[in-house]
């Protein structure tokens, strides 16, 4: 809040912009660009901000070891506002007029998918480090965050095998994410033996406030004796009124635990979470890990930001592992070019920050543990339970009809984002 | 007396224990029981642990070894067990990684600062990273609660037994149920007796007497406890027997009858509430677009200033979080009536009577604001703690209560409504400002300063706004975006109300707030939404001016 901070951010925002003016073709030569498209502006701002500052915090380390390939790194920061068709944009500006190798960047589908045509056409190297639905694999994308199953149907055991959950309210924000997790969700309950009266779909708008209705109608949907649980993918900050009216409605986690794909330190950091405690959240990583590698990432996140309350996140480590193998992967290819970095991402290992190694595969997808936390006090959460090994990315989902076939392997002989191993042609069609 | 017999006998044995475990100690280690790994139930093992001992179980991850180790603290006779359960839940026990102990932490200057479980005593400090809080999960917690209830039912305090009573409701563990039964024999309290009958009741369903289980049934059919409901409906699932079957489904009509009234009657609450937000946020604009006719679309930026406002107070007074409210309200009041000014005069000012201009500046004007609080505050949301007397919620029966938040919230809403509705009624102010937005001409030629009342006038209207803010930081999220939400709603609120009639404002937002409330549970949140924005559309087609259209000269302009 001090007046002294701002102002650096101030002045940060401005180097930043003029970086992007006079980044031309003067340094061209012994600099390796790497573009940074994440909303600064609008409503993603709040999510997006954090990654930008993860990316840059990344190449600074990087540079401090002398680059890669004796080369300095050199960011291009660009503000596509939480618009998506400026995400497209921003992403052919980046990649022909800056030139930039690679680019970190998106948070929203909606802005990937945006921004998907534009990196294809153009050849150009995207890192998209969010949890998302899945149903998806190109040649120019590595997806760092979670898929499906590597977030959803774990969680959702947990609850049946684990809690004993019978019932299942599915709640979510209305668009591509929620509806396409909800559909696998329903197909896998339903493969389960829950019966679809057990089953209650629920969509609200972006950034609901008014959340009395739906949870008074949990409410009543959990008193039908069987122990209910609510699976919600309720996007960014419309979960804090949502979190506040259970909370005030008395239903504690010990009645009606809620297990959330979207919230994480992050979001928990803008609210008092003591009556929270106990509501669970599935995520690949959580902050109170306890590991070398993870406290060395809070202490270097901390020192960058110069703020010792800033929490880390998913996501940023999604980046963190995203970022580590594109350099191993330069180094390894010796060369910034797209089809040989690509060709040389596949089965790239490098630490995760949960004490293991992310594995990147054949489909463009990671090999990532899974933690489930409780919801704690200080905002933070405690894991109380994980999976025994690596889970592998899964690009198509095994449980809709229309993916259930495909697979997706960009090495020889396949090289096919969406190969359909019935008819085994490349291009099968995708889920609706 | 047969009580002071068994706890005589109860402490003999105790004694009789204790001095075994001596000798026990006193044997070579080999010849100890072998202790397995897998799950050995906590009281095959022969010697009492020490409370330490007990304590240093929890260093192991599984949940199922800590339950145990719960279990058996609990059984300890010691005044320490309260507390260190209470430890427990409040995350002040801590795992001491560098000798694995169990201790008491409290968390000072990023250090733990470690005590004897036992004795409370300081046992040195260690770095904030070589101990951490034991985890428990929300089963773990259950069992605590389930615990420490049974302390609390023989407490002094007849609403700590009543309590601890409720939190017993749905358990059918035999200690329990016979300690319950026990309070019952002596219990005066007519609320910790309701409870323990609802608790004896419903562990009644079980009884392998079908009487039993159908007088339980019957008096049960006339509890809204919700434990009460799930048992029921358990019941009715699991069982084979005719006339069982026919109770069940009697009892379990009747409490539905019940829970639908009071459900209608929540509706009706939800939609009063969602009203008095929008009436909150729409009022201020009702002044500025309304009275004065300008398009304000910076109106909801001037309420996240009133929201940013309250955070900023609450950051300047830490230690005064139930009374910094009343703090923010006229300092909201003013940052925004400020904003609003300045806005007033070197934007709007140049532009009265070109409405898509005002528009289209203002517009510029929010995207300013926005980005503005997105760089002194950072884009991220800020904490808005809400004072103890607004949280939780007022309990009518257990399936109709008013949670406070959003009734201070109806009230505060209405007062200020009232104050404004004074303020142009009665004060010299509120004539001059209806005088120029009626016909400014006339009102400059009689000696009024139009200028003047302009700038107050929308000040008054964006210091409105500020005081919303205030109210709406207790309900949604303090960011760069809240403006946003509220805009939108607010000119929906006053071009339904008819503009310039606050009355109208009024009745426009119940109305709309109480339709979507109702239109909700059918049709979901999103359709809703539509539908009454579809209703809007529709409406306006049909009387351009609303509900309470302005009559005379001045709408004729």
């Amino acid at each position: 809040m001090s007046f002294s901070k701002s102002m650096k951010k101030l002045a940060a925002g401005v180097v930043a912009s003029s970086a992007i003016v006079y980044s031309g073709a003067v340094m061209a030569a012994d600099t390796i660009k790497v573009g940074v498209l994440h909303s600064l502006s609008g409503t993603m701002a709040i999510s997006e901000s954090t990654l930008k500052d993860t990316v840059l915090m990344m190449i600074e380390e990087q540079n401090k070891k002398g680059g890669v390939m004796g080369k300095k790194l050199e960011p291009v920061v660009v503000d596509p506002a939480s618009n998506w068709p400026l995400f497209a944009e921003k992403t052919r500006e980046l990649i022909t007029k800056e030139g930039v190798d690679v680019i970190f960047g998106c948070w929203t589908s909606v802005s990937r998918k945006s921004v998907l045509p534009v990196v294809e056409e153009l050849n150009g190297l995207l890192f998209y480090p969010v949890q998302y639905e899945g149903e998806e694999s190109s040649k120019n994308v590595f997806y760092t965050g979670a898929a499906p199953n590597q977030q959803a149907i774990p969680a959702v055991d947990y609850l049946l095998n684990d809690l004993g959950v019978k019932r299942f309210v599915l709640a979510g924000t209305d668009y591509v994410y929620p509806r396409t997790t909800n559909k696998i969700l329903e197909a896998y309950l339903k493969a389960k033996g829950i019966p679809e009266k057990d089953i209650m779909i629920n969509y609200t708008p972006f950034g609901h406030s008014d959340w009395q209705s739906i949870v008074s109608d949990v409410k009543s949907f959990g008193s039908q004796g069987k122990k209910t649980a609510v699976v919600s993918t309720i996007n960014g900050d419309a979960n804090v009124p949502f979190y506040k009216e259970l909370g005030n409605q008395g239903i504690s986690a010990e009645d009606i635990p809620v297990v959330a794909f979207s919230v994480g330190e992050e979001e928990l950091s803008g609210i008092d979470t003591a009556p929270l405690v106990g509501h669970l959240a599935a995520w690949n990583y959580f902050q109170s890990v306890y590991n070398d590698a993870n406290e060395a990432f809070i202490d270097q996140w901390h020192g960058f930001t110069g703020d010792k309350k800033r929490v880390t996140n998913d996501p940023m480590e999604a980046t963190y592992i995203g970022f580590n193998m594109w350099v191993k992967a330069v180094e390894k290819a010796k060369s910034t070019d797209t089809d040989k970095v690509a060709d040389a991402m596949i089965g790239i290992q490098t630490p995760n920050l949960t004490g293991g190694m992310a594995v990147m595969n054949e489909n463009h997808h990671l090999s990532k543990p899974v933690l489930i936390g409780e919801i704690q006090d200080d905002g933070q959460f405690a894991v109380v339970w994980e999976t025994d090994g690596l889970v592998k990315g899964d690009a198509w989902s095994d449980f809709l009809p229309g993916s259930k076939d495909l697979i997706s392997d960009w090495t020889a002989p396949i090289k096919c984002g969406n190969y359909n191993t019935k008819t085994k042609s490349c291009g099968g069609a995708a889920a609706e | 007396m047969g009580d002071t017999f068994s706890r005589i006998l109860a402490a003999c044995l105790l004694i009789m224990l204790t001095s075994l475990s001596w000798a026990e100690e006193l044997l070579p280690e080999e010849t100890a029981p072998p202790q397995t790994t897998e799950e050995t139930p906590a009281e095959e093992i022969a010697a009492p642990l020490s409370i330490q001992d007990i304590l240093n179980q929890l260093t192991e991850r599984s949940f199922d070894m800590k339950e145990a180790a719960i279990r058996q603290l609990a059984e300890q006779d010691s005044p320490r067990v309260i507390p260190l359960l209470n430890a427990l839940m409040e995350r002040e026990l801590v795992h001491n990684r560098e000798n694995d102990t169990i201790s008491l932490g409290h968390k000072a200057d990023g250090e733990w600062q470690l005590l004897d479980p036992v004795s409370e005593q300081p046992i040195g400090t260690v770095n904030s990273r070589a101990a951490r809080p034991v985890v428990i999960n929300n089963r773990l917690r259950t069992v605590i609660n389930n615990q420490l209830a049974l302390f609390a039912l023989n407490s002094d305090n007849s609403d700590a037994r009543a309590e601890a009573a409720e939190q017993l409701i749905g358990n059918d563990d035999p200690d329990m149920l016979s300690a319950l039964r026990l309070r019952r024999e002596s219990e005066d309290n007519a609320r910790v007796i309701e409870q323990i009958d609802t608790a004896l009741n419903i562990a009644a369903l079980s009884s392998d007497d079908l009487t039993t289980r159908l007088n339980a049934i019957d008096t049960l059919s006339r509890n809204l406890h919700p434990e009460v409901k799930n048992s029921l409906n358990d019941r009715l699932r699991n069982t084979e027997v005719d006339a069982e079957k026919v109770a069940l489904e009697k009892a379990l009509a009747r409490i539905d009858a019940r829970i639908e009234n009071f459900q209608t009657a929540d509706t009706i609450f939800f939609g009063l509430s969602l009203g008095s937000v929008l009436l909150l946020a729409a009022i201020g604009l009702a002044i500025t677009f309304g009275v004065m006719g300008v398009i304000n679309m910076a109106h909801g930026e001037l309420i996240m200033l009133g929201a940013y406002t309250t955070y900023v107070v609450q950051q300047l007074l830490p230690n005064s979080n139930e009374w910094s409210l009343l703090i923010a309200l006229p300092a909201a009041f003013l940052v925004s009536a400020v904003v609003g000014i300045f806005i007033e005069r070197f934007v709007i000012r140049f532009l009265y009577g070109r409405p898509l201009e005002t528009l289209l500046a203002t517009f510029g004007v929010s995207l300013i604001l926005q980005q503005a609080v997105r760089v002194i505050f950072s884009p991220l949301n800020r904490t808005v703690i809400t004072p103890d007397w607004m949280s939780g919620a007022l309990q009518i029966n257990p399936v109709f209560s008013l949670t406070y938040n959003r009734l201070y919230i109806i009230f505060f809403a209405l007062a200020v409504f009232l104050g404004l509705l004074t303020l142009l009624k009665k004060t010299r102010l509120g004539l001059q400002v209806r005088a120029v937005s009626q016909n400014r001409t006339t009102a400059r030629a009689l000696g009024i300063r139009s200028e003047r009342v302009n700038a107050l006038t929308f000040g008054l209207g964006s210091g409105i706004a500020g005081i919303a803010g205030v109210a709406l930081a207790q309900l949604t999220n303090v960011g760069p975006n809240l403006g946003q939400s509220y805009i939108i709603d607010s000119f929906m609120v006053v071009v339904f109300g008819g503009v310039g009639n606050l009355w109208g404002t009024l009745t426009a937002a119940f109305g709309l707030g109480i339709a979507n409330k109702l239109l909700e549970p059918m049709a979901g949140a999103v359709l809703a939404k539509i539908l009454v924005l579809i209703f809007i559309i529709l409406f306006i087609q049909r009387k351009p001016r609303g509900l309470f259209p302005q009559r005379g000269r001045a709408a004729e302009e």
